[in-house]
């Protein structure tokens, strides 16, 4: 793989801002998305779930609904694979797919309030809704838990009783809630707490948080009558839903095509499957199309929101601000299976600093509430909220800058993470600089006003990604991109395939395959398809270039090597040679005499994916008779290794700090006494609107490009929302003058605390 | 179950479709008229994801009964273009990356049409608080509004006298 | 929401005899920007939808008696584009321009907010501070009945199940009067009022207070007009002494529930906050 330093190339597309290739129909609203699917025949799904928080299931009766005239099929875990067994990637850890199944479709137990039982197709949506009412369900509630501690308490009621904690010598006799404890650290904290000079400590608590996508999970299943099936979805993995469907189908892969849907939002909550084994099951009963597609509500209480986490943090440093130990207890909810992100939390919650003493105790809890689904950097934003909140305690006490006490402690090339890599081309530091240096770091905190500042870490990943290049006979180009489009991606896409091939973006189109157009592909998520679908996207073009570059030394009967190939021409450099330099064009429209069609397809699994860092800082104020808070000025910097369309990597920043924000001061999930969930809609799960934030100011720090990358990309997509808590966190805490510890600081909270 | 005929014009052609009295109006468009541009995110008026213009009024459609359409005159995103020319705000949108999922889009520029079509020259805070009802995940909303303010500029500077 | 029935009726008679022939199964719906919410959530579930606004009367605002009638259904939007009506009632308007977003506000009418009944509604603390009355009519003719009197309980109202408020009355503005709402939310825009405060004012050439209305919203089953915390403030000049009798009077009348938008504590004490500044800016309104 080439290096990604270009040796100073002046780039021509890379690093421009032109208009992304999906952008008119998205404007006219001639783009697809999951629901806007109609087919010949298709009938509506609709799902009943359980009105418990937990219970066993005594009995389904589904007669009377299924006399119902328009019903068409009904189903429940029956209908699924008994033995779905083994393990499918999914967002960024692994699924087991026998829970994924039973999430589907509850087996025996309903987990949670919202989960899912059993489901109807039928010809009118009015009729399925009819036809749910008349399917009776028989339930035998059990005593349920939300809490994580609580969850954690011996006396608490356990969901699954053949969970043992992993993780723990010996095996506990006894089931409970913990599905795992992960531990992690190195050197000696108990020395270094004992030499330290000065030491902070304090518990945090984060609530519960939905990734927000506006567009609710979508999905048309068809069933064909020799078994061959299509898929049409919202998703962020085309190939993730195939596999997953495939085994709770028990399929074969290659009798399921799916065709990704435009996705209206995602953020690793469409990272896995909830209504497509559904649908296709109906559409399997009775040979029609099945759409389904879920109310806001349901999205609410079906889909994975990320964790709430209960966390302990103590750091021990010098009293020139050296943290030279820390020591962290993470507690994390995982909704009704196991699976939190709490490891990633573990390996994430230091990353940005070079602690030589580390002690990391992670513990992944089941409770009844939703499975946890993967949300943006997953895991990392609440360890950072409490690490963050600490160093800030540390700069308070020592009387530090808080952005020189980061400087300080930051990670420098060369440096060791706790879970063993080493960090390169790291530009934390320059990061750092940037941010003190920056116009809003320079003006001085508004009267009444106070500021925050906090870092942030994320590895993004490479992984599998195909990509295909062709040439079309009129020289123009198509990119045929395994990934689904998120973010922009297509264009990123176009624009690296066009600078490689030397082409103006105008005469580059990208598009997103289905599972059978195009190699395999990891999902989109991880800060991945830039770097790794990238990586596809130019070797592939690459290789389109050397083959352009042998059909012109065929045509010119000269040595390939006397062929140069610069912005879409080829030249002939052989002294003894009299000819024309052929374009792009005229290679093309000859392509039938040079050996056929010009295309390239790459499959690989990119490594050297390079990690992360941010720094936030935010000014805000607070009504001090109210609790209110307004956020007046935010500014994100980051490090992000190139910007491939600079445009749309401010966006990610932007992006990520407005939902980190939301985080900070009003979202969170609300249960009742009865397990049930008070705030299932926009109106009371309160996500951030325009009129809530000032414009978000965006530094790109492009020092230290990633050099196993073409372009120098790193991934930026899950760095922006790992910062904003704390920087919010720092700030309120600084006017209420007390650490702010519990998330959403919501204005009754803040009151609360300054009537202290 | 009690369907009747609705007579009203969408996006300046007159349409006539079947409507059921307790459907929406965004279930009329998108499965009836099949204009799908418009929208669900949430179904009960806080998204803004169903924003059209209904005689001259921006509405959230899935807050409207599809019988109420009778002889209403109705503007969606798929009339916002001028047979394939780019609306103002569409081009900045476009321009100034102002989307990224596009979920929320097509509700947004209806939105900001209604806005500017009231206001030509709105302040930052006048567009924000106008828009407060469309819900974007993706953008933190910077460039929405920095979009929404130039194409203002190029609807003024379009009604000049030359 | 299958097999619903649309009515659009042409007359307030023929919404009446709509609503008395479907025996109790009918809704009335001006903007639905409640109704709709309600039939998808399946807590309301009409057979019949009386849909109000093709009724004339129903829909506009005019002049009358040196005040105004407005009609129920009138969306807000279009409340706040009328320019005599802000200036003589910029608290009413921008109370019901409070109601979620611009496109609710597209629909959302004074007449269903009151009878929507939920005690956080937002622009009943604003009529009920302007002293508005509301003209019903029903199979027996015509009746009124102050605002305040109208929600007697959450989702309830004094209104028999045939009987339609048709309009608001508007008392004349006398000189150097005017009014306020505020209400806190946790966001900016777009959330259920966690307490809303209405106060309208009359003042004398020398400043001070001859009449006026305080009506706090969200911490009572109804919204609530506090004659003491109005009582508190006439004869004075809005001073800090009287503006703290009227905080007490107003704490003393708040019985507000805890609930997912807001504790108990927390709503009396805002209340306070709200009534003091919505005083104030009524105040600097009606001076100008």
């Amino acid at each position: 793989m080439s290096d990604g330093n270009q040796g100073g190339v002046k780039l021509k597309v890379v690093g421009q801002r032109p208009v992304r290739p999906d952008g008119v129909d998205k404007v006219t609203g001639r783009a697809q998305f999951g629901a806007d699917f109609h087919l010949p025949g298709m009938l509506t799904g609709r799902i009943k779930r359980s009105p418990h928080a937990h219970a066993r299931i005594v009995s389904i009766d589904t007669s009377a609904a299924e006399k119902l005239a328009g019903v068409k099929a009904i189903v429940t875990s029956a209908d699924f694979d008994a033995g779905a067994a083994g393990e499918v990637e999914a967002g960024e850890s692994h699924a087991a797919m026998k829970e994924v199944a039973a999430n589907c479709l509850a087996h025996g137990k309903v987990l949670y309030q919202g989960h899912a039982v059993a489901a109807v197709a039928a010809t009118q949506p009015e009729i399925a809704a009819e036809a749910l009412d008349l399917i009776e369900i028989i339930y035998e509630v059990l005593p349920h838990v939300i809490d994580v501690e609580a969850a954690m308490a011996p006396d608490s009621p356990v969901l699954h009783d053949d969970m043992f904690t992993k993780g723990v010598t010996p095996k506990p006799g006894k089931a409970s809630n913990v599905a795992a404890r992960h531990v992690m650290g190195r050197g000696d904290v108990a020395a270094a707490f004992k030499a330290a000079e000065v030491t902070v400590e304090g518990r945090y608590e984060t609530a519960a948080v939905h990734q927000g996508y506006i567009e609710p999970h979508a999905c048309v299943a068809s069933w064909g009558a020799d078994g061959q099936s299509t898929i049409w979805c919202s998703s962020q993995g085309q190939f993730l839903v195939r596999a997953m469907v495939a085994k709770i189908l028990n399929m074969p892969l290659s009798d399921i095509k799916v065709i990704p849907a435009e996705i209206g939002g995602g953020f690793g909550g469409k990272t896995t499957v909830y209504l497509e084994p559904v649908a296709l099951a109906l559409s399997r009963k009775c040979g029609r199309p099945v759409k389904i597609v879920m109310s806001r509500e349901e999205v609410f209480l079906a889909s994975g929101p990320t964790s709430g986490a209960v966390m302990d943090v103590r750091l021990a440093a010098t009293k020139t601000g050296k943290i030279i130990g820390a020591e962290m207890t993470l507690k994390y909810q995982a909704g009704a299976f196991q699976g939190s992100p709490v490891n990633l939390g573990c390996m994430t919650a230091f990353a940005c600093y070079d602690v030589e003493a580390l002690a990391l105790v992670g513990y992944d809890v089941v409770s009844n509430r939703p499975k946890v689904a993967a949300y943006r950097a997953p895991g990392a934003p609440m360890a950072a909220f409490a690490v963050e909140s600490a160093i800030d305690d540390l700069a308070l006490k020592l009387g530090m800058d808080p952005i020189d006490l980061r400087l300080l402690n930051a990670v420098r090339d060369g440096a060791k993470t706790v879970y063993g890599a080493t960090v390169r081309y790291s530009a934390l530091v320059e990061t750092l600089e940037a941010i003190k240096a920056s116009p809003h770091y320079r003006t001085p905190v508004g009267n009444g006003q106070a500021r925050g500042v906090a870092a942030g870490f994320w590895f993004n990943v490479g992984g599998e990604s195909s990509a295909a290049v062709h040439v079309d006979e009129d020289g123009g180009v198509t990119v045929v991109s395994s990934n689904p489009d998120i973010g922009g991606s297509r264009a990123s896409m176009a624009m690296m395939a066009a600078e490689t091939l030397g082409l103006p973006i105008e005469r580059v189109r990208c598009t997103v395959a289905d599972t059978t157009s195009i190699g395999y592909s990891g999902s989109t998520g991880g800060s991945r398809v830039t770097f790794a679908t990238g990586m596809a996207v130019v070797e592939a073009a690459q290789k389109v270039v050397a083959d352009l570059k042998r059909r012109a030394a065929q045509t010119w009967e000269c040595d390939v090597g006397h062929v140069d190939w610069k912005d879409g021409v080829a030249t002939c450099t052989d002294p003894s040679k009299d000819v024309k330099p052929l374009s792009m064009k005229a290679i093309a429209g000859k392509s039938a005499k040079t050996g056929g069609p010009i295309a390239a397809e790459i499959s690989l699994n990119a490594q050297g994916a390079a990690a992360g860092y941010g720094v936030h800082v935010c000014d805000l104020e607070i009504d001090a008779e109210t609790g209110r808070t307004t956020v007046v000025r935010y500014t994100a910097a980051q490090d992000v290794g190139r910007a491939i369309h600079p445009a749309y990597v401010e966006g990610q920043l932007q992006g990520g700090a407005a939902q980190g924000i939301g985080w900070a001061l009003n979202e969170e999930y609300v249960y009742g006494k009865s397990g049930l969930l008070e705030n299932p809609s926009f109106l009371d799960y309160r996500m951030p609107v325009a009129s809530d934030l000032p414009m978000i100011d965006t530094i790109l720090i492009e020092t230290k490009p990633n050099p196993r990358h073409p372009y120098g990309a790193k991934g930026v997509g899950e760095v922006p929302i790992v910062p904003p808590l704390a920087a919010v966190g720092n700030a309120v805490s600084r006017i209420v003058g007390k650490r702010m510890r519990s998330l959403p600081m919501s204005p009754a909270k803040v009151l609360a605390e300054m009537s202290k | 179950m009690s369907r009747m005929v609705v007579n009203a014009t969408v996006n300046g052609e007159p349409v006539e479709f079947l409507a059921g009295g307790g459907q929406s109006l965004l279930d009329a468009l998108r499965d009836e008229l099949r204009l799908t541009g418009s929208k669900e995110g949430c179904g009960t008026g806080d998204c803004g994801a169903c924003s059209v213009i209904v005689d001259g009024r921006l509405v959230c459609a899935c807050l409207m009964l599809a019988p109420e359409a009778e002889g209403a005159r109705i503007e969606t995103i798929e009339g916002l273009a001028d047979n394939g020319h780019l609306h103002p705000l569409q081009h900045q949108c476009i321009e100034q990356a102002a989307l990224q999922c596009g979920f929320c889009t097509p509700g947004l520029l209806m939105a900001s049409k209604a806005l500017l079509e009231r206001n030509p020259d709105p302040t930052e805070t006048e567009v924000r608080y106008w828009l407060a009802g469309n819900m974007c995940r993706c953008t933190g909303y910077d460039k929405v509004v920095r979009a929404v303010m130039d194409a203002a500029a190029d609807l003024r500077q379009a009604e000049k006298p030359r | 929401m299958s097999g619903v029935d649309y009515l659009a009726p042409a007359s307030v008679a023929d919404a009446v005899s709509a609503l008395r022939a479907s025996a109790g199964s009918a809704r009335l719906m001006a903007g639905g920007t409640d109704l709709l919410v309600q039939m998808r959530g399946g807590r309301a579930k009409p057979e019949v939808v009386i849909d109000l606004k093709r009724i004339p009367g129903l829909m506009g605002i005019r002049a009358d008696a040196g005040g105004f009638i407005i009609g129920a259904a009138t969306s807000g939007a279009a409340l706040g584009e009328h320019e005599a009506l802000k200036a003589a009632w910029p608290g009413v308007i921008e109370a019901v321009n409070l109601i979620g977003s611009t496109q609710v506000q597209g629909r959302a009418s004074l007449g269903g907010n009151l009878c929507n009944a939920s005690p956080a509604a937002d622009s009943v603390p604003a009529l009920i501070a302007a002293g508005a009355v509301c003209v019903i009519e029903g199979p027996n003719g015509s009746r009124e009945l102050p605002v305040e009197q109208v929600q007697v309980g959450p989702g309830k109202t004094a209104l028999a199940v045939d009987e339609i408020l048709v309009a608001f009355r508007l008392p004349e503005r006398v000189a150097r009067s005017s009014d306020a709402y505020l209400r806190l939310i946790p966001r900016t825009e777009m959330d259920i009022a966690v307490v809303g405060v209405g106060v309208s004012l009359t003042l004398d050439a020398s400043g001070m207070c001859l009449v006026a209305r305080v009506s706090v919203g969200a911490v009572a089953p109804t919204c609530l007009l506090v004659e003491a915390a109005g009582a508190a403030l006439v004869g004075s000049a809005l001073d800090d002494a009287a503006l703290a009798k009227m905080e007490a009077a107003v704490a003393a009348a708040c019985r507000p529930i805890s609930d997912k938008r807001g504790t108990a504590e927390y709503r009396t004490k805002i209340a306070c906050v709200l009534a003091r500044r919505a005083a104030l800016i009524a105040k600097e309104r009606a001076s100008a």
